[in-house]
């Protein structure tokens, strides 16, 4: 059955209408594939049996002439989405077996669009990391390694086990979020397609939240086109979140095929920092070069304060972060660790209940929130927001795309950057800008680092302009012809 | 060094999070570092500057109804509580 799990979600679209494999077929493979890699960590859970119910269910849609535009695709979801009746953790301690009553709006689209799920998938804690080691259920193995070299390498995070997930073929797509990069930097580092829509195309609601005003679901694919797809059917208005952007969702996959004649595409010259790999840096220029071969006109463009960016979000997103999981009290849901009387029960439970990266974070927005020196970091990195956000809005007068890497290295052993904070966070030095100007973003896979590991290339739009962002990723994509698979699995 | 050991006492007590004083001089250190990092921001000249809350405002936040829609599920609410009884959370004495 391995050919059915190489299948694209176009593919199996198309396989699934003319009868040639049953939605249940496909659900078979996925978890055989799923269940033999469980080396690498990349699922929480495995819902073998709901896998297999929503199959079938799938499958009589299918032949009462009803199926959705999903319909019996085998999908991964990451475990920060509430889905009802199946545990849902964020892969903390403090969330220990909660079992959500409710289904999120990005899963439960999904859901009527006829997808299959497989299971809950791996990621750092709370959403706060790069790497997917900050997980309470231990680090997702990246399926790639370098060529003769076989430590274990991440997968990027924090939708590190989504990424690993469709790298192996164990799932046809996988649903991530993104707050300033989550989506995009393991993509690149597993070498798949990730994208980040606007703030406000998916529904924030049953996410469990991190930083709400940068929080986003996305499609994890192994195409753009199956990113179209996917992202057709979470996306939507949702009048549960407050944020969500009462517009209609277009059809996406009709960008595609347009190619990029007439399009103007930025260089920001102040992307090219230091410490980004060479071989990074040439695979820009060839990104460049294909986009200009393919008739685009390539514009060089500025965005100074690009450096100030990363020092922004790790003040926004630690205070959102503080507000948001201060509901972590012990007292209504999860953990609870004995303790005489309130406070020390509060205490003790969010003592032993969070890690040591959602620690520091809660600690850091704590900080920058209190008495004193609200004005100073937080009001201070909300004006800087503002002006990255302007930047922006003045580039994408003169250009309808922008052309970055996604990451400054391909993907890390494992341990190499744990014990470093501020060196971890600069994995999303060039993701975080467009998270802070809540603009679609994608990555894909567009060549191989000289040990043979995957390297992203990131384009970003204007707000609610994924056609464009689609069509180039398209571009690059064909031009790109990135076929590599991880050796781990095939 | 902005934090220091007194720090981070403080501000763990705000967050209501307990640290085990064998912990206190390496966070100390850690979140010395990055806010000393994020007090780079110091260089950006913000005069004038409207305060960026959300991406949101630009397209404009809704009102909603001002009335109850959902609810009365007292099972549900309950199910994930460590524990409850005759549909109530029980939780420690709160006033002495």
């Amino acid at each position: 059955m391995a050919a059915l799990t190489a299948l694209t979600i176009a593919e199996a679209r198309d396989g699934l209408a003319s009868g040639a494999y049953s939605a249940r077929d496909l659900a078979s493979a996925h978890i055989e594939a799923m269940e033999a890699a469980r080396a690498l960590n990349a699922f929480v859970l495995e819902t073998p049996e709901r896998a297999l119910a929503d199959a079938d269910a799938s499958d009589a849609r299918r032949k009462s002439g009803a199926a959705g535009p999903l319909d019996g695709v085998p999908l991964a979801i990451k475990d920060l989405f509430c889905t009802e009746g199946v545990r849902t953790t964020a892969c903390s301690h403090i969330l220990d077996e909660f079992v959500p009553p409710y289904e999120s709006t990005v899963t439960a689209n999904l859901r009527a669009a006829g997808a299959v799920m497989l299971g809950k998938t791996n990621m750092d804690q709370f959403a706060m990391g790069s790497s997917n080691e900050t997980s309470h259920f231990g680090p997702v193995v990246n399926p790639w390694r370098r060529s003769g070299d076989n430590r274990p390498l991440v997968p990027g995070g924090s939708s590190g086990g989504s990424a690993a997930a469709v790298a192996a073929r164990l799932c046809l797509g996988a649903a991530g979020t993104d707050t300033g990069g989550s989506i995009r930097q393991p993509a690149a580092f597993c070498g798949v397609v990730g994208m980040k829509p606007t703030y406000g195309r998916c529904s924030r609601w049953g996410i469990v939240a991190f930083a709400s005003s940068l929080d986003q679901a996305g499609p994890m694919t192994r195409t753009v086109r199956d990113a179209t797809i996917m992202l057709g059917a979470m996306a939507g208005f949702d009048k549960k979140d407050s944020t969500s952007a009462d517009i209609a969702t277009p059809n996406f996959e009709a960008a595609l095929g347009q190619g990029v004649k007439g399009l103007k595409v930025g260089i920001p010259v102040e992307y090219r920092i230091d410490g980004i790999d060479d071989e990074i840096a040439a695979l820009w220029d060839q990104g460049a070069d294909w986009l200009r071969d393919a008739g685009a006109e390539i514009v060089d463009i500025s965005l100074p304060r690009t450096k100030y960016a990363l020092p922004t979000y790790y003040i926004i997103a630690p205070a959102e972060a503080s507000s948001n999981l201060a509901r972590y009290d012990g007292m209504r849901y999860g953990l609870r660790e004995d303790a005489d009387g309130l406070e020390d029960m509060y205490e003790a439970t969010r003592g032993a209940g969070f890690g040591p990266e959602v620690r520091r974070r809660i600690l850091i927005g704590a900080y920058v929130l209190s008495a004193g020196y609200y004005d100073a970091y937080y009001l201070k990195a909300q004006k800087v927001r503002k002006l990255i956000a302007d930047e922006f809005a003045a580039a994408f007068g003169k250009v309808d795309a922008i052309l970055t890497p996604t990451v400054p290295t391909a993907a890390f052993a494992q341990g190499d950057k744990i014990d470093d904070p501020l060196e971890m966070y600069l994995n999303d030095v060039l993701t975080v800008p467009a998270s802070l100007a809540g603009l679609p973003a994608i990555s894909l896979p567009a060549g191989l680092s000289g040990d043979g590991l995957p390297l992203g290339l990131h384009v970003i739009t204007r707000a609610f302009d994924e056609d464009t962002l689609f069509r180039v990723a398209e571009s690059l994509e064909t031009a790109a012809g990135f076929t590599a698979a991880p050796g781990a699995i095939v | 060094m902005t934090v220091d050991k007194s720090t981070v006492v403080r501000i763990a007590q705000l967050a209501r999070i307990r640290v085990p004083e064998a912990d206190l001089e390496a966070l100390a250190g850690e979140l010395d570092q990055i806010i000393g990092w994020v007090e780079q921001l110091d260089e950006v000249d913000t005069e004038g500057v409207t305060p960026m809350a959300s991406t949101a405002d630009a397209a404009g936040l809704r009102w909603r109804e001002d009335k109850v829609d959902d609810g009365g599920q007292p099972d549900k609410v309950l199910a994930n509580a460590p524990e409850s009884r005759d549909g109530f959370f029980v939780v420690p004495k709160v006033i002495e």
